[in-house]
């Protein structure tokens, strides 16, 4: 056997789970699922071909999904900065501490550990109730209560500030880039004169800017990928007045409620051709604000 | 002694107040639930409960159906474990393909792997659930497993980052002394990536314990639903005050969590800050 081919054969030995997994898992379910797009299909009777149908009826004659594009499309570009923001924020703070570091940084993370549970979800559903403690704490700095469950925006906001909540990960992302920039960048900007903002802009930012890019990308197409706080929040409703139904609840449930297959097929392209197209946009326009040192910019 | 000065103390006040309201909610959760159900919003502005009742714990762990809470916990571990020994040993194989190996078509399938990073399962999840069901496996945990053992992208990635660190000079020595490539990967890449394995065994820990989409897809009886199933059904059968057994069985749920993060807390860390893995 010659070299080549005993190559190949270990090669394919060790990646080949990947392979055919990918074929199975993968490849074929979403030539199958671009099929089913173009079809009505309730599971029980044969796929019927109707061309573009599902894909007219979603911009045209359905008001459910323009309604759940919009509150995800609020949910993501609401959630996805405040979340960074915050995230960004903690973790220079944390970072100008010496001491203690270690514990503020496993404390802060743990609300992103519990984040995903439906024991959170459950949690957040009665923190927001009408007597929850969210409320009691607006009328104790004078302000009134909100009704969360009674105004679909504010059932939305809810469900943001869970988002917000778990900015842990992003945060220990940040603190790991923080810690690569050279202390002696602040240092000879302080020599120079430079105040905090300044510091900021020109030295913290620019560094930071290839992981805050990859946090932007990874969390945009995550937080557009949201299922189970709204459908534990809305006890699988989307309520009230359709305000939570983000784009997966609505795609589950015309799936799995409805069994318009098909449609929700057509839904889930759309779905991918959206991230697609916000990964993209991001990526172009990092050109502008991500800095790379190998550009020699420094 | 810097720790001591006023700056540090304002400091430690604000971030040391900040993460505390930020936990309150949590802790708000733990003491309701042993709270008397009735009680629980009359008194949420005291946290301390009056009187002080395990009550809740009991009727929670009773469960529902018939089947109590010790059985869903014991299903969710079953299904952890399974996924997460198919998560390990595939994801390890694969690396080491992609680290140490050189074939036609390792770019390509690199580069395959790193997008399917960014695909949502919703493209996959109707036709998948249509090949599973015509397979017969609906109500059984192999639609929710058996794709563990064909690798998990993420893991597959942290793996390959941490394999690329380990000198190829110990794959050569031991080439040398006559070991195959299996024998390369077994004895040598294999004892020298344990952390990256024990941060991905944690994640896969956490995200099989948190799946709940999975299991609603696939499981239907009772006697088979998992924590996160069954918490979701305490939700919907919620009557007008069994708050107190449903906030017990969510701290119930969190314990393995907490304990894992505890235990593992380094590797959880590092693991986040080096590959970004999230949660």
């Amino acid at each position: 056997m010659n070299t080549r081919l005993r190559e190949n054969l270990w090669g394919y030995f060790f990646i080949g789970p990947f392979v055919i997994g990918f074929l199975a898992f993968t490849i074929i379910p979403m030539i199958a699922s671009l099929y089913f797009s173009f079809t009505q299909y309730n599971l029980f009777s044969p796929p019927s071909w109707i061309g573009f149908d599902n894909f007219v009826k979603m911009f045209t004659d359905d008001p459910r999904y323009l309604q759940s594009l919009k509150v995800t499309f609020i949910y993501v570009f609401g959630g996805v900065p405040l979340r960074l923001a915050f995230a960004l924020l903690i973790a220079m703070v944390l970072n100008a501490a010496s001491r203690a570091v270690g514990l503020y940084r496993t404390l802060y993370y743990l609300p992103s550990l519990i984040g995903g549970s439906v024991a959170v979800a459950i949690m957040w559903r009665n923190i927001f109730g009408d007597s929850g403690i969210v409320n009691l704490l607006l009328e104790f700095f004078g302000l009134d209560a909100i009704r969360w469950f009674g105004d679909p925006t504010a059932a939305l906001w809810m469900l943001i500030f869970l988002s917000v909540w778990q900015f842990g990960s992003s945060m220990l992302i940040f603190l790991a880039g923080l810690k690569s920039i050279p202390v002696s960048y602040y240092e000879a900007a302080s020599v120079d004169g430079a105040h905090f903002f300044q510091k900021f802009r020109s030295i913290t930012l620019p560094l930071l800017s290839p992981v805050i890019l990859f946090n932007l990308i990874m969390q945009t197409i995550a937080a557009f990928m949201t299922f189970v706080p709204a459908f534990i929040i809305s006890k699988g409703t989307g309520g009230p007045l359709d305000g939570t139904l983000l784009y997966s609840l609505y795609l589950f449930k015309q799936g799995f409620e409805f069994f318009n297959m098909g449609y929700a097929s057509a839904m889930a392209w759309v779905m991918l051709v959206i991230i697609g197209i916000l990964t993209a946009v991001i990526f172009i326009t990092s050109r502008f604000w991500v800095h790379y040192e190998s550009e020699g910019g420094k | 002694m810097r720790s001591f000065q006023p700056k540090w103390i304002i400091y430690h006040v604000l971030v040391g107040g900040f993460v505390l309201l930020l936990l309150y909610p949590v802790v708000w959760l733990l003491m309701s639930s042993f709270k008397v159900s009735e009680q629980i919003f009359l008194t949420a502005d005291h946290l301390i409960p009056d009187p002080f009742i395990l009550e809740n714990y009991v009727q929670g762990w009773k469960g529902f159906g018939g089947y109590s809470f010790g059985v869903f916990i014991k299903n969710t571990a079953v299904f952890v474990f399974i996924t997460l020994i198919g998560h390990l040993i595939s994801s390890a194989l694969i690396a080491f393909g992609f680290a140490r190996l050189k074939f036609a078509g390792r770019g390509f399938w690199f580069a395959v792997m790193i997008v399917t990073l960014m695909l949502p399962y919703e493209v996959v999840m109707i036709p998948q659930y249509i090949i599973f069901s015509q397979l017969g496996w609906l109500n059984s945990l192999k639609p929710l497993v058996v794709p563990a053992y064909f690798g998990h992208p993420f893991f597959i990635f942290l793996l390959v980052q941490f394999i690329r660190t380990i000198p190829r000079e110990l794959d050569e020595a031991a080439t040398i002394d006559g070991c195959n490539t299996f024998q390369i990967f077994y004895r040598i890449i294999l004892p020298l990536i344990t952390p990256a394995l024990a941060t991905a065994a944690i994640f896969s820990f956490y995200w099989t314990w948190d799946n709940l989409l999975g299991p609603v897809l696939y499981l239907n009886s009772p006697s088979k639903y998992t924590v996160s199933m069954a918490l979701n059904m305490f939700l919907s059968n919620e009557t007008v005050s069994n708050w107190g057994a449903m906030f017990a069985m969510s701290i119930v749920s969190l314990i393995p969590v907490f304990v894992v993060f505890f235990i593992f807390q380094r590797y959880v860390v590092e693991g986040i800050a080096t590959s970004g893995l999230k949660s």
